[in-house]
C-alpha cells in the first residue's frame, strides 16, 4: 500500500526514461574502468563507438541489422517476464528454429518467394515454440525450474545442432559444418531491395524484411499483454500466483502458452541471419542473440517500445564494436560483452539498489510531506 | 586382460581428473543453494578465477600466488552476486546471468590486451603450474600385478587440486551436516524467518555461504589454467559451470550423491573422448554429440521427476526481507 502510494506520486518520466539513463550511464562508467584498465582513452573509445555505429548509412544499416535479431529475444524474454518466468533458452530456441528454416529452404528451391516467406515464419515460430514448449510444460505440469531446464536445453541444442551439421546436413565435400546454400528464391528480400522496388533509395546493407516484421511482432506482443485475456492472465500470474489462482486463472495453461510464445519469438532470430543474410544453416549462428535478448528486456523494462530502443542500443554496441576494434586494436568485441553483462547487472540485478534513492530525489512535495 | 585392465585404469584416472573442477564448483554451489541463493554464476566465478591465475602465475611464475589471484577474483564475485541479492534484494539468476556474462568479455578484453595472444595467457612452466604428484610408494608398487597399476596410475600421479577435490567431499559433508554452521546454513535456506526469530542474521549467514562458494569455484576455476592446463584460453570453462550446477541438482543438493553425478558426467565425457566414432557392440556408432548431451538430458529428467525427484531448498530464489 505504502509503495504504490510513493510510486505514484514520483514523476511519471522518472522510472522509464531517466532510470534508463542512469543505468547505462553508470554501465558506461563501469566499462570505462576496464577500457583506462587495457590502457585505452574512454572517452575517445565511446566516439568511436558512436561513429561506428550510427555515423553513416551504412553503419546505421548494421546496426538496425543487430537490432532486429535483438528486438526478437528481447520480446521473446520479455513475455516470459511478465509471467514471472525467465527464459534464458532464448538461445537455443533461435538455433533450432534455425533448423526449420534451413529444412524448409533446402527443400523448397524454386518455390515462389512470396509463399516461402509465411512459410518460414510459421515454420520459425513452430521449432522455436516447440523447443519452449518441453521445458514450458514440465515447469507447468512437473514443477521442473525452467531457468535450469532451459539452460539444459540450450546445451542439448547446441550438441544435436552440432551433431546435425558434422554429421547430417554439411555439404558434401566440404570440410567447415555448414549445409550448401539456399536457392535465392528462398531468401529473405533485402530491405534495400523493396524499397528501391518501391522507387526509394536506401543504402546497401544486411537489412532485410524481419526488421519489418520485428517490428510487427513488437505491436502483436504489446496487444497480447495488455489488450487479451490471455496477456491479462499471464500479467496477474506474474504479479501474484496466489491472487491469480484465486480469480480463477490456471497456471499451468498459461505457463505453457506464454513461453511457447517466447520460444515463437526466439525463432524468429532464424529468419534474419538464416534466411536473410547467411543463406545457409552455419554452426552457432545466434552468436549469443538469445543472451542479449536478456539485457534488452532488462533495459526496455519489458515494454513493446522500449525494447525496440534497447535493441536498437544494443545493435549500435555491436557494430560499433567491431569498427572501434579496427582503431583500438586492444578493444575486442568482447568489450561489448562486458557492457552488456554490466547492463544487466545494473538494470536487472540491481534495480532496487538505484530506484529507491532516485525515486526519492524526484517524489513529489505533497507526498513527501505525508511520508 | 591386462591390456583392458590398463584401459580401465587410464579411463578411471581420466575420470577423476574431468571430475575434479566439477566437483570443487559443485560443492561451491551447494553452499549457495543451500543457504537459498541460486548460483548461476558458478560458470563466471570459474572463468575469472582461471583467467587470474594464470595471469598471475604468468607474471609471478608461482602457482601459488596464482591459486590465490584466482580464489581473491572468485570470492569478490560471489561478494558482488551477494550484495546485489542479499543486501539489495535483486533477482539472483539475472545477477548470477549478468557475472557470467561480464566474465566472458572481461577475461577476453584483459587477456587480449595484457598478453596479446588472442585471449590466451603465456605458458606456463615450471613452478607456474601444479604439477602431478607421485604419491609415495607408487614407484615401488609398479610390480605388484592389479594393485600396482591402481595405485600407480588411478590414486597416484595427480595434481594437487586433484586431492583438494576428494578431500572436499567428507570435508563439505561434515560442514554442512555436523557443524553449528552447517545447521545455520540449511535452516536459511529452508525457513529464513524461523532464523532470524532465532535471533541469527540471515543475511550473515549467506555472506558466509557465498564466501564458501567462492572459494571452491576459485579452486575449480584455477585447476583449469594452472593444472589441468598451462595457460588461459578464452571462454575456458566451456560450460563446466553449469554442468557443475546441473550435477548439483542430480545430486539433489547433497555432497555425496554430487560427487557421484560429477563421476557420471566425467565419465560420459571421457567415454566420449575415447570413443570418437568406435561402434559400440550392438548399438553402432553413437555420435559423440549426443553423448556429450546426456549430463543435460539426464538432470532435466530427474528436474520433471522422471528418474528420482529434486527438490531443492525452499527458500531459494526468494530474497529475504526482515519485517519491520
Amino acid at each position: 500500500m505504502n509503495e504504490s502510494r510513493e510510486s505514484r506520486s514520483v514523476a511519471a518520466w522518472v522510472a522509464p526514461a531517466l532510470l534508463p539513463a542512469i543505468n547505462l550511464a553508470l554501465a558506461l562508467a563501469l566499462s570505462a574502468v576496464v577500457i583506462v584498465l587495457v590502457g585505452e582513452n574512454p572517452l575517445r573509445a565511446l566516439r568511436l563507438l558512436a561513429t561506428g555505429a550510427f555515423g553513416n548509412a551504412e553503419a546505421i544499416g548494421y546496426t538496425l541489422y543487430y537490432a532486429t535479431s535483438f528486438v526478437f529475444t528481447g520480446l521473446a524474454v520479455a513475455v516470459a517476464f511478465h509471467g514471472g518466468l525467465f527464459n534464458i533458452g532464448a538461445e537455443g530456441q533461435a538455433y533450432i528454429a534455425g533448423l526449420g528454416v534451413a529444412l524448409l529452404c533446402l527443400g523448397a528451391g524454386g518455390w515462389p518467394t512470396v509463399l516461402v516467406v509465411p512459410a518460414a515464419v510459421l515454420v520459425a515460430g513452430a521449432f522455436g515454440a516447440g523447443w519452449a514448449f518441453v521445458p514450458a510444460w514440465l515447469q507447468a505440469k512437473r514443477g521442473s525450474h525452467v531457468v535450469i531446464t532451459t539452460i539444459m536445453f540450450n546445451f542439448i541444442a547446441s550438441a544435436v545442432m552440432t551433431h546435425l551439421l558434422v554429421n547430417v546436413l554439411i555439404k558434401p565435400g566440404q570440410q567447415s559444418p555448414e549445409t550448401r546454400e539456399f536457392d535465392p528464391s528462398t531468401w529473405l528480400p533485402q530491405l534495400a531491395e523493396v524499397a528501391g522496388a518501391l522507387g526509394v533509395e536506401i543504402g546497401r546493407s544486411p537489412l532485410n524484411l524481419s526488421s519489418l516484421l520485428a517490428l510487427g511482432a513488437g505491436a502483436l506482443v504489446w496487444l497480447y499483454l495488455w489488450h487479451t485475456r490471455w496477456g491479462y492472465e499471464l500479467r496477474a500470474l506474474g504479479h501474484s500466483e496466489a491472487a491469480a489462482v484465486y480469480g480463477g486463472i490456471v497456471p499451468a495453461r498459461i505457463v505453457i502458452v506464454a513461453l511457447s510464445i517466447s520460444g515463437a519469438l526466439a525463432g524468429m532470430v532464424s529468419l534474419n541471419e538464416v534466411m536473410g543474410v547467411q543463406h545457409r544453416l552455419l554452426m552457432n549462428f545466434p552468436g549469443g542473440a538469445g543472451y542479449v535478448g536478456i539485457a534488452v528486456a532488462l533495459m526496455g523494462r519489458n515494454h513493446p517500445i522500449g525494447i525496440v530502443l534497447a535493441a536498437i542500443l544494443f545493435g549500435g554496441l555491436y557494430q560499433g564494436g567491431a569498427e572501434l576494434s579496427f582503431d583500438m586494436p586492444k578493444l575486442t568485441r568482447d568489450m561489448v560483452v562486458v557492457i552488456q553483462g554490466l547492463i544487466i547487472l545494473v538494470c536487472g540485478a540491481l534495480e532496487h539498489a538505484l530506484r529507491g534513492p532516485v525515486e526519492a530525489l524526484f517524489r513529489r512535495s505533497p507526498a513527501a510531506s505525508q511520508a | 586382460m591386462s591390456e583392458s585392465l590398463l584401459i580401465a585404469a587410464l579411463l578411471a584416472a581420466a575420470t577423476a581428473r574431468g571430475a575434479a573442477p566439477l566437483v570443487l564448483a559443485a560443492l561451491g554451489g551447494l553452499f549457495a543453494e543451500r543457504s537459498g541463493i541460486v548460483d548461476i554464476g558458478i560458470e563466471g566465478k570459474m572463468l575469472a578465477s582461471a583467467f587470474a591465475a594464470a595471469a598471475t602465475a604468468a607474471v609471478t611464475g608461482s602457482a601459488w600466488v596464482g591459486l590465490g589471484a584466482g580464489l581473491a577474483a572468485s570470492v569478490a564475485l560471489a561478494l558482488a552476486h551477494g550484495f546485489a541479492c542479499i543486501t539489495h534484494h535483486g533477482n539472483q539468476v539475472v545477477s548470477g546471468m549478468a557475472l557470467n556474462i561480464t566474465m566472458s568479455g572481461l577475461t577476453a578484453v584483459l587477456g587480449n590486451a595484457w598478453f596479446q595472444q588472442g585471449g590466451q595467457t603465456p605458458l606456463l612452466g615450471g613452478g607456474g603450474r601444479f604439477a602431478p604428484i607421485q604419491l609415495p610408494g607408487a614407484a615401488s608398487l609398479t610390480g605388484v600385478p592389479g594393485l600396482g597399476l591402481i595405485y600407480g596410475e588411478v590414486v597416484s600421479g595427480h595434481n594437487v587440486l586433484v586431492y583438494a577435490a576428494a578431500a572436499a567431499v567428507p570435508v563439505v559433508a561434515w560442514l554442512v551436516y555436523r557443524t553449528r554452521f552447517g545447521l545455520r546454513l540449511r535452516a536459511v535456506g529452508e525457513n529464513p524467518g524461523a532464523v532470524d526469530t532465532a535471533g541469527i542474521s540471515v543475511a550473515g549467514t549467506r555472506y558466509r555461504a557465498l564466501v564458501v562458494s567462492g572459494v571452491l569455484c576459485g579452486l575449480a576455476g584455477a585447476y583449469l589454467s594452472i593444472a589441468h592446463n598451462a595457460s588461459f584460453i578464452r571462454d575456458m570453462s566451456a560450460g563446466k559451470g553449469y554442468l557443475a550446477l546441473a550435477a548439483l541438482i542430480f545430486g539433489q543438493w547433497r555432497p555425496v550423491p554430487t560427487l557421484g553425478a560429477c563421476l557420471l558426467f566425467a565419465f560420459a565425457d571421457t567415454v566420449q573422448a575415447r570413443l570418437q566414432g568406435t561402434p559400440l557392440p550392438g548399438v553402432g556408432v553413437v555420435p559423440v554429440q549426443l553423448i556429450q548431451a546426456l549430463p543435460y538430458v539426464l538432470t532435466v529428467a530427474l528436474l520433471a521427476g522422471f528418474v528420482g525427484r529434486a527438490v531443492a531448498p525452499r527458500a531459494i530464489g526468494a530474497p529475504y526481507a526482515k519485517e519491520r
